[in-house]
């Protein structure tokens, strides 16, 4: 499988300190690639760097073919590539439809409005939310906020979607379900980099796994291999519990 | 049920312009404005509502910016005073006939909007704000130092402009009727924008510019469009009204108060909305007669804009249109 | 070339109180994270209660100083209080609504009371001559009160407690809170503080020139511009900031009418805004 996205070399600092430094990996078409490090790893700023957020000062990003280092947001959206936020950003007055016509208008098939309303309104029943197509995006509940923020990318209809820790703040049943959806969205052929720090989600989700540290890679591998890797438990050594759930995880 | 609600506003905005209903509405209220003042010839009447269209359109557009976008132009006169002289000019100096000064007018300052915009417009909040002041107070100072154009003192307009629209009384009508237009037109204008995709994304980033950008809307391009869009119309109704006037000078052309006044018709009848404008001026037209005709109160023009707009921004933000799809959601099928 | 060099100067001097008045705006945008467009109506304000205290009282004017600061500050307090606070987690477009309506409301009530003339505070004060030139002690006077009034910023925000959960909630309002701080409290005090330097700073200028109710809106514009040199949030920023627009207005002078100086600034306002885009000068914290 060809790589979808390539991260080659990347490096930003802010200020004197390095949040990612001489980062590479690649994610091929339809894998689901978790991203996972201790808090503070530099995880939401890789994003930030690929969706264009910030430009890198060294490395280049190549997606789909083409090189969108230092491309702002919206071009990178052009391409296909789109990401949700680890805290929600829904444009509150906007109902869930309109919310998702704006993803489909303006992401990568930069649809007319009649058929983004056409492609919003399915991607919605996708999620889950045909029941709440006229509310306003503000009285939706956090699981619904969260589900908006996925049917809003994949309204655009992208290659690859960045997922930034879509399982925050939900409860065991909004989890699985989330999970379903994630999984379902792969069977459409959407490559996904997820983020997460629920270890027994993303190691049972992932097809590989890149570990982050202090903005460096400090390993990558299948769930099995990283889960047993000293370097990463070492990472995690402070919180032992968590170096369980590594192994419950990939064993799962 | 719910998605039943949807389904209406779906299928209206599917339809054509010309079936839905919001469409004649405005035609209505345009041709009300035409109509109504020549029964039994009432010059009266007529030049209250041509000070009304004046802030309709003033409104309209200035909503495209501040409703849609969430952008605030304080200095936005600046369109409506600068399109004024370059239609007075040609006029006067260059015997232009109306129609060519004020296309010539529109689209110079549409094209100087988008100039200036492309600049201003990456600046955030305050900043953009006092810049737009800056631009209109820049344009001033020039004007009033600029000798062709009559320097500090103005421009007059001799009366033999009227000649060619058929004598000054009914030079008079013809440009209240054209002033009518240009009214429609930024309802149309203000309308036709909410209702597109290129609309859809200017509200986006009037939520949060961020997360519109993220999700692909370009932002600087659609951003300096609206900037100039908003500028056309205003430009057309300067040059309408100064040519009226036939006289014009930096001070009433660039006149801050005038922004502010629209700013607060915007807020008053219902940001983001196109019924507001309308209806804000409406009522901000009432008020100010009444404020100018009481003694106690007609120093505190400026006093009362200031009280009004803080009333709507700490307690009723969505303005009077607002307040109406708040309850009565219905409305929202048939108005915009 | 004398003459220059003396235009400088007066500039450095005018300039360091455009950089008091910014630093009242600058403190409250840094710590509240809001921009304040009372801020001309409370440099008018510091304008006329030197006006009034001094044709009232009889006080020579500089003992007023400690008056004014004192009431800015009250009257900031209490700003906070009736209007800011319930905007506090608002959209940044409703929050510049807001103020500047109140400013609206504050510049037409004065205008209707005091109408749009000219006033003058006579402050009577030798001056320092040079070569052919007098630097008016007026002044001088001003920027030496200037230089005390920071000094004693600096120390409070440096060297006292209050001043350091000043600074904390400026940087971060939430890590703040969780330490304990009363954020709330903090806010207000900061405004109060915004509104006394602002007031202060009106106050200075009135006994340098003469003055109008619509003055406040072209010092505004001042302070922003430097606000927006020094660096937001940044009080020493806007003390340098302050002296730089004096330098460039006290050139200028030399070569062009008066009425060109405010285009001047705004040119050099969106300038410098558009050169100097990034993260710190944005309105929104990223």
């Amino acid at each position: 499988m060809t790589a979808l996205l390539e991260i080659d070399g990347l490096s930003k600092s802010f200020g004197g300190l390095r949040a990612v430094n001489q980062l590479s990996f690649s994610v091929r078409e339809r894998e689901i690639l978790g991203l996972i490090g201790p808090n503070g790893a530099g995880k939401s700023t890789v994003f930030n760097l690929i969706n264009g957020v910030f430009a890198p000062d060294q490395g280049r990003v190549k997606f789909a073919g083409a090189d969108l280092t230092g491309k702002p947001p919206y071009r990178v959206a052009r391409h296909g590539l789109a990401r949700t936020h680890q805290i929600v950003q829904p444009l509150a007055d906007f109902t869930v439809l309109e919310n998702c016509t704006v993803g489909a208008c303006f992401g990568r098939e930069n649809l007319p409005l009649a058929r983004a309303r056409a492609v919003a309104r399915e991607v919605a029943v996708f999620v889950g939310l045909e029941d709440r197509l006229a509310t306003p995006a503000a009285q939706l509940t956090i699981a619904g906020k969260k589900r908006l923020e996925l049917a809003r990318a994949l309204a655009a209809r992208p290659l690859l979607l960045l997922l930034d820790e879509v399982l925050a703040g939900l409860n065991p049943t909004e989890i699985e379900r989330m999970l379903t959806v994630i999984r379902s969205i792969r069977e459409r052929g959407v490559a996904i980099l997820i983020i997460e720090h629920l270890m027994q989600a993303i190691m049972g989700l992932s097809d590989r796994i890149v570990v982050l540290n202090s903005g460096q890679k400090l390993a990558e591998g299948t769930p099995a291999e990283i889960a047993n890797n000293a370097a990463v438990i070492e990472a995690y050594l402070g919180d032992p519990a968590l170096a369980e759930k590594l192994h419950g995880g990939a064993a799962a | 049920m719910k998605s039943e609600k949807t389904g209406a506003i779906d299928r209206d905005r599917a339809r054509p312009m010309l079936y839905r209903p919001f469409f004649w509405i405005i035609a209505l209220a345009v041709a009300a404005f035409a109509v109504v003042p020549l029964i039994g010839n009432n010059v009266q009447l007529r030049e209250s509502l041509l000070l009304a269209a004046v802030y309709i359109t003033l409104a309209s557009n200035l909503n495209i910016m501040l409703g849609y976008a969430g952008y605030i132009n304080f200095g936005s006169i600046v369109f409506f005073g600068l399109g004024g002289y370059i239609t007075v000019y040609l006029v006067s100096a260059h015997a232009w006939p109306l129609a060519a000064a004020e296309l010539a007018a529109g689209v110079a300052v549409s094209v100087l909007a988008l100039v200036f915009g492309l600049g201003i417009l990456r600046l955030r909040g305050a900043f953009f704000a006092l810049a737009t002041i800056g631009i209109n107070q820049g344009v001033q100072a020039f004007v009033s130092n600029f000798e062709p154009w009559g320097g500090s003192a103005g421009l007059y307009l001799s009366t033999q402009i009227f000649e060619p629209l058929g004598g000054a009384m009914r030079a008079l009508w013809v440009i209240y009727f054209l002033l009518v237009a240009v009214m429609g037109l930024s309802l149309y204008l203000s309308y036709a924008i909410k209702t597109s995709k290129f609309g859809l994304g200017l509200i986006a980033i009037g939520q949060n510019e961020d997360a519109a950008v993220v999700l692909g809307v370009p932002a600087p391009l659609y951003k300096a469009l609206a900037y100039s869009l908003s500028a056309f119309l205003p430009a057309l109704a300067g040059g309408l009204y100064f040519f009226k006037s036939a006289f014009i000078q930096p001070s009433d052309a660039f006149d801050l108060s005038l922004s502010t006044e629209a700013m607060v018709i915007v807020m008053l009848g219902g940001r983001g909305t196109v019924t507001g404008a309308a209806v804000g001026a409406y009522l901000y037209e009432e008020l100010r007669g009444w404020l100018l005709t009481s003694e106690t109160f007609s120093n505190f023009q400026l006093v009362v804009s200031g009280v009004l707009l803080l009333i709507i921004v700490l307690f009723v933000p969505g303005g009077l249109m607002g307040w109406i799809y708040g309850r009565w959601p219905r409305m929202k099928q048939v108005l915009e | 070339m004398l003459g220059i060099i003396a235009s400088i100067v007066d500039g450095v001097l005018i300039g360091s109180v455009y950089g008091l008045a910014a630093m009242g705006l600058t403190l409250i945008w840094g710590v509240m994270n809001v921009v304040n467009l009372t801020h001309g109506a409370a440099i008018v304000a510091g304008m006329f209660a030197l006006y009034l205290l001094t044709s009232a009282l009889d006080l020579s004017p500089y003992a007023v100083l400690p008056l004014i600061l004192l009431g800015g500050f009250l009257v900031g307090v209490g700003l906070y209080w009736i209007a800011v606070h319930r905007m506090i987690g608002q959209p940044p477009l409703m929050f510049l609504l807001s103020t500047f309506s109140v400013n609206l409301v504050v510049i037409g009530l004065a205008t209707a009371v005091w109408g749009t003339g000219l006033f003058n505070v006579p402050v009577s004060l030798p001056g320092v001559t040079w070569q052919r030139y007098t630097f008016p002690g007026t002044h001088l006077v001003a920027a030496a009160l200037t230089a005390i009034i920071a000094a004693l910023l600096y120390l409070f925000l440096y060297h006292t407690r209050l001043g350091k959960a000043v600074r904390a909630v400026a940087d971060n309002r939430e890590a703040a809170e969780l330490s304990g701080i009363p954020t709330t409290r903090v806010l207000s005090l900061a405004f109060g503080l915004g509104v006394a330097l602002a007031a202060a700073a009106g106050m200075l200028i009135a006994t340098m020139f003469p003055f109008t109710v619509l003055a406040g809106d072209a010092y505004q514009l001042k302070s922003f511009v430097v606000t927006a040199l020094g660096g937001l949030g940044n009080p020493a920023g806007a003390l340098v900031g302050g002296v730089a627009l004096g330098l460039v207005e006290g050139f200028a002078a030399q070569f062009m009418p008066v009425s060109w100086t405010l285009v001047i600034e705004f040119v050099l306002f969106v300038l410098v805004l558009i050169i100097f885009p990034r993260g710190v000068f944005a309105f929104t914290r990223s």
